[in-house]
Order: structure tokens, then C-alpha cells, then sequence
């Protein structure tokens, strides 16, 4: 274990900010009706921009998830959503959220109601049984953003489908909103969201340093703004203060944690109830998390996303995302991040709540071994139902896993 | 009733296998009531679904983790024991994230020729979504013909909308005789017939059909069983049926893809003929893992439980099956709503032992 003293310093200072723009945006959101603003419930993988030209809040269930699986509180609403008949093999983030709404239960005392939800099924199929579950309850509009599956291309049909629902996305959010699309707003809110997905790359671009300035449990912290406040001037200048910060943190050789000896990649959706002691654990053995595939997933559609034309560019930026596609590209972009860190083994969450990313692992994990010859290891648990997880388990693979590592390097 | 020995195929891989071998056809496998067969008969080339029969799983653990349903884990460990080497390939049409999943899988280890994905629209309620079935479907019969090397005529695709056509009906009137109580069938064999129409050969599937319908044909019966409904996926349990049967039940109608799901909604035939067939499948009654508004599908069942007077419902779901279990809880309170009493079976590959399903299904029975 890091010496306690020696930890405290390696704080990144951000945080605190992180934390205010994090309660300002929860307090704006909770209060937008008494505002006569208009909350929209959307997925994490979404169309964010145009509500934001429609002056509507976006609130993210998905975020509400990873902040009720990180406050311990998710074994609790997971059994109450059982107790409504919710199956325990279902998403722990769902069932969490479902849960929740009628009680206000969770770390925020429930999220704020919405006046409309936009479901993408770009993520998964889940959330499209999700939405039609809180549509249901609270007994407004659902919008869905079907974003057909890429198992090699994006074919030419499937970009005019997508094309056609930008447009019935516009009319739909006209007609929520009693108000017209303003395209010149979002020229604006179009460029800031490319911007900050810029930052949010460079920021992480920034464990490729050695040692790493930050660790992927840096980033499942801060990623929270590049998902609910995408397309704002905050996340642009709160990502520049990060990676401001963190270039400071090279240059007077703070690293994530202190005696970086072994460079491990992340694979999945945070353990949110464990991410400390996961951090810890592999710490202990000098091993640092240096990058991850789930918070990049937030800048990959930059390949796509054109400045100059962004409401179009969002056909493929919203549908070619990385789990929208198949196995064998996503053991490609793997493979790029193993190269680009530099690192010395993956770590995989076999998340029993999330099929699209679990599912395929196992063939993922063959085609590394094959491509780059590095030791992988799979932890099995889930991202917010504690339940699923055995600490004595997976210390006892990790241990296992280490060794590998350290007799390879 | 010898007709009914036409209909029971006691491994269906061997009869696909002969027939292939006996006609040279070319076989496609296939595992969702969504994939477009018409086309594929149309083109020549025998359709058939898998149901996934293996019972002890070894080879697809190594791809997939163990919270996938048995169906998807059965396939692919036919698949990978080389329990479909006779067949040239597989289609897999847009359902659930697992089967998403499988398609890759399946196309990286399962060692077949062809593959093919039919990523279809998820929500089905706009003009937007039915263009793109049409041009989904335009986009498979292509790669099709690429394929293999053939054509497809608008008379060939007509002769085919028309064979399935005639399977359908001829499945909804046995259905419709077993809501009446006209019906010598009885569940099992009914499960055995729908099951068959998947695998045999289609043009002997309308003839069976046809053989089959008045020999099963009774003056109305009176029936005192209670009258029961079966909603999920896909029924691979024929005993299932007896237990209810004998616990005092009868089923006489259902929601499941091996049910009204897959002989539901007739092809137009004055359309152009790709246009026709992607329509049924934009309008079909949507599985969960489809979009059409929230309250659809509570809608189309309390509608099936008036039309059929279905006393007693049962959710019969795979375990580990998503879209299924999302919808549970809601169908079950708009069941309550109309007086209608239910019970959750979550089914494996397996089923639990006889004594316990049917003590279940009998205090269920007796309740209603």
C-alpha cells in the first residue's frame, strides 16, 4: 500500500471544481421547472447537442447509476426494483433508476422529473426497455434515436435512417419545446461539443506519459462532465484547467500513483462500489490502470464529427460508437490503446449487467493474446449490484495476475 | 392420427442434413421469428431455425460468460461441436444484445461459409424506420444472390410470399380450433407442429398442413380445463403443455415467437414483393426486443385474452432474457388490471424436475 502522506499529495486539485460544477448542474436541473426550463431524460451515449439548442437540461439516469453504485447504494434499490418484479439478472443501472423514481431514493434524493425522454439504443438494447419503463411512469413523450448495429460498416440505408431521424428528432424537440431549432446555436453548441471532446482526449492522452499523471480511476471520476454537460462552455474550460493540470503534474513528475512500475488498460464499465480499492489493490503491486476503453468512448465519434456541418456529421458520430460495433473492431481499438499506453496487461470487467460490452470478451481477449502476446485477466462482478462481486475472489486473481505480469516484465 | 409422425422430427440437424444431401439445396440456419425466410426459400435455399439442443455447454463457455441465455450458449455449442457442418451459414436478424453478440461471435468461430446480418429498425412506428426495412430487406436479398451465385424473380418471391402465406393461415386455423375446442391436438403436438414448420421443408410443410387440419378437426367439445395463455419468447419445453394439461389447464392461445408471433400478419400480395414482405415484418405484433409505442404490446395481449376468453396467463421466459423480463412486471399489472391471474416460469435449457413444475402449475391452476 501508497504511504498515506505520499498519497495525499498526489491529489489532483480539480476535483473540488469538479465537484462544484457536478452539485450546480444537479441544482439547476432539480429546479428547472420553478426556471420554466424543460428536463430531458437522455442516454449517456445520446444526442446531447440539440437539447441543448432547446435550452432543455439534459439528466442522465445512466450518471444517476454510476452515482448510486459509487454511494453504496445500489444492493438496496436493486432488491427494491426485484421487489417490483424486475428479474436480478436485468442492469443494475436500470434497475437502480427504476427503483428510484417513485421513492426518490438514491444519493440525490431522486433525479428530477422529466418532461420528455431520448433514448439511442447506440449503447444497448436495455435502455430502450428502460425508457419505455420510465415513459410509462411518469407518463411522457419518448423519443427514440435507433441507431441500426455496425457489425462491419455503416451501411448507406442505415446513415439515411439516422439522417431522417435528425430531422424527426428537431420536429419532435419543436414541438416539446414550443419553440423553433435555432441552426445557427447549434453551429455553436456543435463546435463547443467537439472541443471538449478534444480536451477530454487530450486530458487522457496524457497517461501516456510515463509514469501516468492520472489513472483510469481519474477518469471515471471526471468523465462525468464530458457526458451530462457535453456541447457547454464549462466542460471546454474545465477540461482545459485538467489537462492544464496535468501536464503541471509531468513536469514536476507527480504520477498516479507513486512507484508506477507496471501499466495495466481497463476494459468495461467501472465496479463504481469498489473503484478505490480496486486502485489500491493493483497500487500495492506498483501496477497502475493508465487507460480504460469505457471513458474514451466519449471522444472516439471525433473520427466523425464535423465542425462545419455537426448536426449531419452526428449520423455516423452517433452510430459508428464503440459499442455499436462489432467484436472484432472492438479487439482492434483494444489493440490500439495496448500500443498507444504502452501497457503490460488488460484487466477485463466481466459486467453481468452489460451484454454489448461483456459478451465477446472472452474472443477479445484471444485476439490480444494472439496480436500482442500481453497476460489479460477478467474480473467477474457487476457496476453498481454489490452482490455480484467477491472481493476474496478477485483479490485472489489479481494477486494471481500480478505475478504474470512482474515474471514478463 | 399418422399425419401427426410427419411433424415429429426427432433430431432435426439429421432431416436437414438428408434433405440437403437428398436435394442438393443449400441450407441457412437461422434462431429469430424476424428473419426474412421468405426470401431465402425464394432463393432456393432451405431455411431452418435452431433452437439450440446441446444440454451441457463446454465449448461456446469459452465465449460467452454463463448470465447469456441457453438458447444463445445452445447454438453456438452446436455450432462449435460441428453439429452444423452440413449447413453453408447463418442468418442473424436484429433482436437482443445477446444474439447481437452471437452474431459476431458465431461469424469469427463457428467456421461457416456465409453470414449475414440483418440489422433491421428497433422502433417500428415511423415511415422513416419501414423505408429502411425495405431497404434492409433490398440489402439482404442482395448480398444473397452475391453469395451464392443466383437470382431472384419477382414470380419466384411472389411463389414464396404465397407458401408462407399459406403456412401461416394454415397454423393460425390450428391455433383458432384449439380456442374453439375443435381441436384434437394437444399442446405438445401443436408446439411439435409450429416447431416442424421451421424445419421441413416448406412446400411439405403446407401439404402436412393441409393433411393435418381435418383429421384434427372435432365437433366443439365442452371443456372444463381453464383456459390458459403462454407469453415469451420461444417454448422449446413440450412438456410444458402436458404439465398444464394435467394440472387442469389447457392452452389455448399465446404470445411467443414458436406461437402467434411467427404466423401472425399476412404478406400483401398486390405490392411489389420485397416491399410486401418487409411491411409484414415493419407491422408484425413486435417482440420486446422491437419498439412501437409503450403500450403496445399490454394492448395486443389483453385484446388476445378477450378474443380467446383466456382465464390464467403464463410468462414462460428463458432466464437471463432481457427484453422478456423488462416487460414482465408491466404486462403482469395490466393482466391484474383485466382480472387476469399469472405466474412467472424462468426457464433454462433444462427443465426443473417434474414434481416441482407441476406442483407449481397445479396451485397456480387451481387459483384461477
Amino acid at each position: 500500500m501508497a504511504e498515506p502522506q505520499e498519497k495525499k499529495d498526489n491529489r489532483i486539485k480539480s476535483v473540488k471544481r469538479m465537484k462544484e460544477i457536478m452539485t450546480n448542474y444537479y441544482i439547476e436541473a432539480k429546479t428547472a421547472a420553478q426556471n420554466n426550463k424543460k428536463v430531458a431524460w437522455i442516454t449517456s451515449g445520446g444526442p446531447v447537442e440539440p437539447l441543448l439548442v432547446m435550452d432543455v437540461i439534459p439528466v442522465y439516469p445512466e450518471n444517476h447509476g454510476a452515482m448510486v453504485g459509487a454511494s453504496k447504494m445500489g444492493v438496496g434499490l436493486c432488491e427494491k426494483a426485484e421487489e417490483m418484479g424486475y428479474c436480478r439478472d436485468l442492469c443494475s443501472y436500470a434497475r437502480s433508476d427504476i427503483a428510484a423514481a417513485p421513492i426518490n431514493g438514491g444519493p440525490i434524493g431522486g433525479l428530477p422529473k422529466p418532461d420528455f425522454l431520448v433514448c439511442c439504443n447506440n449503447i444497448c438494447g436495455t435502455v430502450l426497455k428502460w425508457y419505455e419503463v420510465q415513459a410509462r411512469y411518469f407518463n411522457v413523450p419518448l423519443f427514440i434515436f435507433d441507431t441500426p448495429f455496425c457489425h462491419s460498416e455503416m451501411t448507406q440505408e442505415a446513415k439515411d435512417y439516422v439522417g431522417a431521424q435528425i430531422l424527426e428528432y428537431i420536429a419532435f424537440l419543436e414541438e416539446q419545446c414550443g419553440k423553433k431549432f435555432d441552426y445557427d446555436k447549434a453551429i455553436e453548441v456543435g463546435k463547443l461539443s467537439i472541443a471538449g471532446q478534444r480536451l477530454w482526449q487530450a486530458v487522457l492522452d496524457t497517461a501516456m506519459h510515463k509514469p501516468a499523471p492520472m489513472s483510469a480511476f481519474d477518469a471515471f471520476f471526471h468523465l462525468a462532465l464530458i457526458v451530462t454537460l457535453r456541447g457547454t462552455q464549462i466542460v471546454v474550460d474545465y477540461y482545459t484547467e485538467l489537462l492544464n493540470e496535468m501536464k503541471e503534474r509531468i513536469a514536476n513528475g507527480i504520477s498516479a500513483i507513486p512507484n508506477e512500475q507496471y501499466r495495466l488498460l481497463w476494459d468495461n464499465l467501472p465496479v463504481w462500489y469498489k473503484t478505490k480499492w480496486l486502485s489500491d489493490t493493483f497500487a500495492a503491486h506498483n501496477a497502475c490502470l493508465v487507460a480504460d476503453t469505457y471513458t474514451t468512448a466519449w471522444c472516439r465519434q471525433l473520427d466523425y464529427l464535423d465542425e462545419n456541418d455537426f448536426l449531419k456529421s452526428m449520423v455516423e458520430g452517433y452510430t459508428a460508437i464503440y459499442l455499436n460495433i462489432s467484436v472484432d473492431q472492438m479487439a482492434k481499438a483494444v489493440i490500439g490503446m495496448i500500443d498507444k499506453y504502452d501497457v503490460d496487461g488488460l484487466v477485463m470487467h466481466s459486467n453481468r449487467s452489460c451484454k454489448p460490452y461483456s459478451l465477446g470478451q472472452y474472443d477479445i481477449q484471444r485476439i490480444v493474446q494472439k496480436e500482442r502476446g500481453i497476460p489479460s485477466l477478467i474480473i467477474e462482478a457487476d457496476m453498481v449490484d454489490e452482490r455480484n462481486f467477491s472481493e476474496a475472489q478477485v483479490l485472489t486473481r489479481i494477486e494471481a495476475f500480478m505475478e504474470i505480469i512482474k515474471s514478463k516484465k | 392420427m399418422d399425419i401427426l409422425k410427419k411433424f415429429e422430427i426427432s433430431d432435426p440437424y439429421e432431416y436437414v442434413a438428408h434433405l440437403k444431401k437428398a436435394t442438393g439445396k443449400r441450407v441457412l440456419a437461422y434462431m429469430c421469428s424476424y428473419t426474412p425466410e421468405e426470401i431465402i426459400y425464394a432463393a432456393g435455399i432451405h431455411p431452418f431455425r435452431i433452437f439450440g439442443q446441446v444440454e451441457a455447454i463446454s465449448k461456446a463457455d469459452a465465449h460467452l460468460q454463463a448470465y447469456s441465455c441457453s438458447l444463445v450458449r445452445g447454438a453456438l455449442e452446436d455450432a462449435l461441436q460441428g453439429r452444423l457442418s452440413f449447413v453453408d451459414g447463418a442468418v442473424f436478424p436484429h433482436t437482443c444484445d445477446s444474439i447481437q453478440r452471437l452474431s459476431d461471435i458465431w461469424r469469427l468461430n463457428a467456421g461457416m461459409k456465409h453470414h449475414f446480418d440483418v440489422v433491421w429498425a428497433v422502433k417500428l412506428h415511423t415511415d422513416s424506420a419501414r423505408k429502411y426495412m425495405y431497404d434492409v430487406l433490398v440489402r439482404f436479398a442482395k448480398e444473397l444472390k452475391q453469395s451464392f451465385g443466383i437470382t431472384l424473380s419477382d414470380d419466384t418471391l411472389q411463389k414464396a410470399i404465397a407458401t408462407y402465406n399459406e403456412i401461416r393461415s394454415l397454423l393460425k386455423t390450428i391455433w383458432q380450433l384449439k380456442s374453439d375446442n375443435k381441436s384434437a391436438l394437444t399442446g405438445s403436438q401443436m408446439n411439435a407442429v409450429i416447431k416442424a414448420a421451421m424445419i421441413l421443408d416448406r412446400d411439405q410443410v403446407v401439404s402436412n398442413l393441409k393433411e393435418l387440419i381435418p383429421s384434427i378437426q372435432l365437433p366443439p367439445q365442452t371443456e372444463k380445463r381453464k383456459r390458459i395463455m403462454l407469453i415469451g419468447g420461444i417454448c422449446n419445453h413440450p412438456d410444458i403443455y402436458d404439465y398444464i394439461e394435467t394440472s387442469g389447464g389447457v392452452v389455448v392461445w399465446d404470445d411467443l415467437c414458436t406461437g402467434s408471433r411467427y404466423f401472425e400478419g399476412a404478406i400483401a400480395t398486390d405490392k411489389e414483393p420485397l416491399r410486401a414482405i418487409a411491411d409484414r415484418y415493419y407491422e408484425r405484433n413486435i417482440c420486446p426486443a422491437k419498439y412501437r409505442d409503450y403500450y403496445t404490446r399490454a394492448e395486443t395481449i389483453k385484446t388476445m385474452i378477450k378474443t380467446h376468453n383466456v382465464q390464467g396467463a403464463i410468462f414462460l421466459y428463458l432466464k437471463f432474457c432481457d427484453p422478456h423480463s423488462f416487460d414482465y412486471p408491466y404486462l403482469k399489472e395490466a393482466l391484474d388490471e383485466v382480472g387476469v391471474p399469472s405466474i412467472l416460469l424462468e426457464l433454462e435449457q433444462q427443465l426443473p424436475s417434474e414434481g416441482q413444475m407441476k406442483t407449481r402449475l397445479e396451485a397456480f391452476i387451481d387459483m384461477i
